[in-house]
């Protein structure tokens, strides 16, 4: 198949813009969240901590379309959760742009975690006992110690869990359909274009911004990760 | 005031029941081999270790009181902790690590940011990060850090052990400065002689969770039944004063409680207080009664300087043929170690006056000058 480079067509930019909007969002809200659930993994033992454990890892191992399914099963207008915000709220979560933001939000969300974690985890915890001997109180080492110590992990963490939620396709589908402009992202954008007869040049196109895109994360997460650790003074760069 | 701790804690294995008072201010050194429990009292008095039951009083404060139900968080302790390992925060610069304690203080401060930087010797570190630093930089940082938080009581956790020897000479000199300058209660672990013949006031000995003994350096130091007087390098603590100068012999006259010692000239006006230490295998000793000696001394035909009359308190055997003798002299106590055959030619035994000959080379000045 030979390979047209062309400029993107209006629609197609929109599903570009619309799934960096999403994976924003998703990542943006999930972050904070994220890094409390991974103090509380990292820092805490507690009964029930295997199965927190698990819960938030379940995404990563679901096949997607169930995660999409149960979203939908929770978040729909008559599930637990769904009935209560439209009863409330007036919200509508189904088949909207925030549907595919909490549908990516859920898939990357062990992601990020996993990551936090890990730098949680290799923190010296002399360093805060060293700010408790100089007066300050949890919170106050938590934000003045803890997280920049972490912050290389939660950059990467954050960078990842972008890139990854770019290219989220199954539980999206399920959770919040294939609706151009309102929650088509560039693999569904692929995905419709495939099931049109003469869609491959669409398709292609669309796979190459992909592509790129997924590049540009992973290239940012490598030199963030490295530009933090320098100024940390950890790592080979010194 | 003195400072109070007394702790009880049982370890998977290791008992550590340890009780002590130590005068303010004033430098207190743990002293004991590696495990004995020496960290755990640091632990237990900055509240890092919740003990079994523990009691710590500095500057009056009671910071910990179990029996009571007092158990003060490190965080509200106001103790200044300085650790084996400097543990400087990588993510700040010198200056920022410095202030850390300091704007968490709500006390007035009694020491301030500039005076710090000036007497630990750091200005041209402010702007740096702390993984550019070497090992004697990193803890003089850590130790401006300690004393910025304004404590109520600096504990400092063998803060000279990862440094090698030139680096600890390198810092000793800023610990001697400090303790003239502050007026606070100081409990400073080390295994070091060097440091605690340096640096104590007061000396807590401590054997495998227990308390050896307590008391007065000059005292713990010479005393013949305590470990320290059997190591190789055993030295006896002097305080003394500058009576008077005489430039032209090169000589510095001392007052040591009425003995008149002779010490190289020294650059300090008469009245400063100055430490010296004697080992003690450099001291001589002779009967009171030795024929001729007082004559020979007259004429001047020896060159020691030093003569001085004292009383045997105790005898102690030690390895490699030695015997301790510790003596009562002068403002305190000398110790001496001889031979066995020395003992029972002099007949040395417990009340028996004796002259001790210390040469003047031998009366070393720490970092004091």
């Amino acid at each position: 198949m030979p390979f047209p480079l062309r400029a993107l067509a209006p629609e197609e930019w929109q599903a570009v813009r619309l799934t960096l909007a999403v994976a924003l969002r998703a990542v943006g809200c999930g972050l904070p969240l994220a890094i409390v659930v991974a103090w509380v993994l990292a820092r805490k033992r507690f009964p029930g901590h295997a199965v927190l454990n698990a819960v938030v890892h379940l995404p990563l191992v679901l096949p997607p379309v169930v995660t999409g399914w149960l979203l939908l099963v929770v978040f729909g207008v008559r599930g637990p959760v769904g009935s209560l915000l439209l009863e409330w709220f007036g919200i509508r979560l189904v088949f909207t742009t925030t549907a595919a933001a909490l549908a990516c939000g859920v898939m990357v969300f062990p992601v990020m975690v996993r990551a936090i974690r890990l730098s949680l985890e290799a923190g010296d915890p002399g360093l805060e006992e060293a700010a408790r001997t100089l007066g300050a109180g949890p919170l106050d080492r938590l934000f003045t110690v803890t997280l920049p110590l972490a912050s290389p992990g939660i950059l990467v963490g954050a960078i990842v869990a972008y890139a990854t939620s770019l290219g989220e396709f199954g539980a999206v589908i399920t959770f919040a359909a294939n609706i151009p402009g309102q929650t088509q992202t560039l693999p569904l954008a692929i995905y419709a274009a495939l099931q049109v007869p003469g869609g491959e040049e669409q398709a292609a196109m669309l796979s190459l911004v992909s592509l790129a895109l997924a590049l540009v994360g992973l290239l940012a997460s490598e030199w963030a990760s490295r530009r933090l650790d320098r100024l940390l003074g950890r790592g080979t760069a010194r | 005031m003195s400072l109070e701790v007394a702790l009880r804690h049982r370890f998977p294995g290791v008992a550590i029941d340890i009780a002590f008072t130590a005068p303010e201010p004033g430098i207190t050194v743990l002293f004991g081999p590696s495990g004995s429990g020496k960290s755990t009292v640091i632990a237990a008095a900055a509240g890092l270790l919740h003990a079994d039951s523990s009691r710590v009083v500095a500057g009056g404060a009671v910071l910990a009181d179990t029996a009571r139900g007092l158990f003060l968080p490190p965080e509200k302790r106001g103790v200044g902790l300085v650790f084996q390992d400097a543990r400087l925060f990588p993510h700040m610069r010198v200056a920022a690590n410095l202030r850390y304690g300091l704007r968490r203080t709500r006390a007035a401060p009694r020491i301030g940011f500039e005076e710090v930087v000036e007497l630990l010797g750091i200005r041209d570190l402010l702007e740096r990060r702390p993984h550019t630093l070497s090992g004697g930089e990193r803890q003089r940082v850590a130790i401006g850090r300690a004393l910025l938080r304004q404590p109520r009581l600096l504990l400092m956790d063998e803060p000279l052990a990862s440094l090698d020897a030139a680096r600890k000479a390198e810092i000793l000199p800023y610990l001697v400065r400090l303790k003239r300058r502050l007026d606070l209660p100081v409990l400073y672990v080390t295994h070091s002689l060097d440091e605690l013949l340096e640096l104590a006031d007061h000396v807590v000995l401590i054997e495998s969770g227990r308390l050896r003994a307590a008391g007065p350096v000059a005292e713990i130091a010479a005393r013949a039944d305590l470990p320290l007087a059997a190591r190789d390098d055993a030295s006896a603590v002097l305080a003394a004063q500058v009576a008077g100068h005489e430039p032209e012999r090169r000589l510095t006259r001392l007052d040591w409680g009425g003995v008149t010692l002779w010490v190289p000239l020294l650059a300090a006006e008469p009245g400063r207080a100055v430490r010296l230490k004697v080992a003690a295998r450099e001291v001589i000793l002779a009967r009171a009664d030795a024929p001729g000696l007082a004559d020979a001394l007259l004429a001047g035909a020896l060159s020691v300087h030093n003569v001085v009359p004292g009383r045997v308190l105790a005898l102690a055997e030690a390895a490699r043929q030695a015997v301790l003798v510790e003596l009562a002299a002068g403002a305190g106590r000398l110790l001496a170690r001889v031979t066995p055959d020395a003992v029972a030619r002099l007949g040395l035994a417990p009340g028996v006056a004796v002259l001790a000959l210390v040469k003047s080379m031998s009366l070393e000045m720490p970092h004091e000058a």
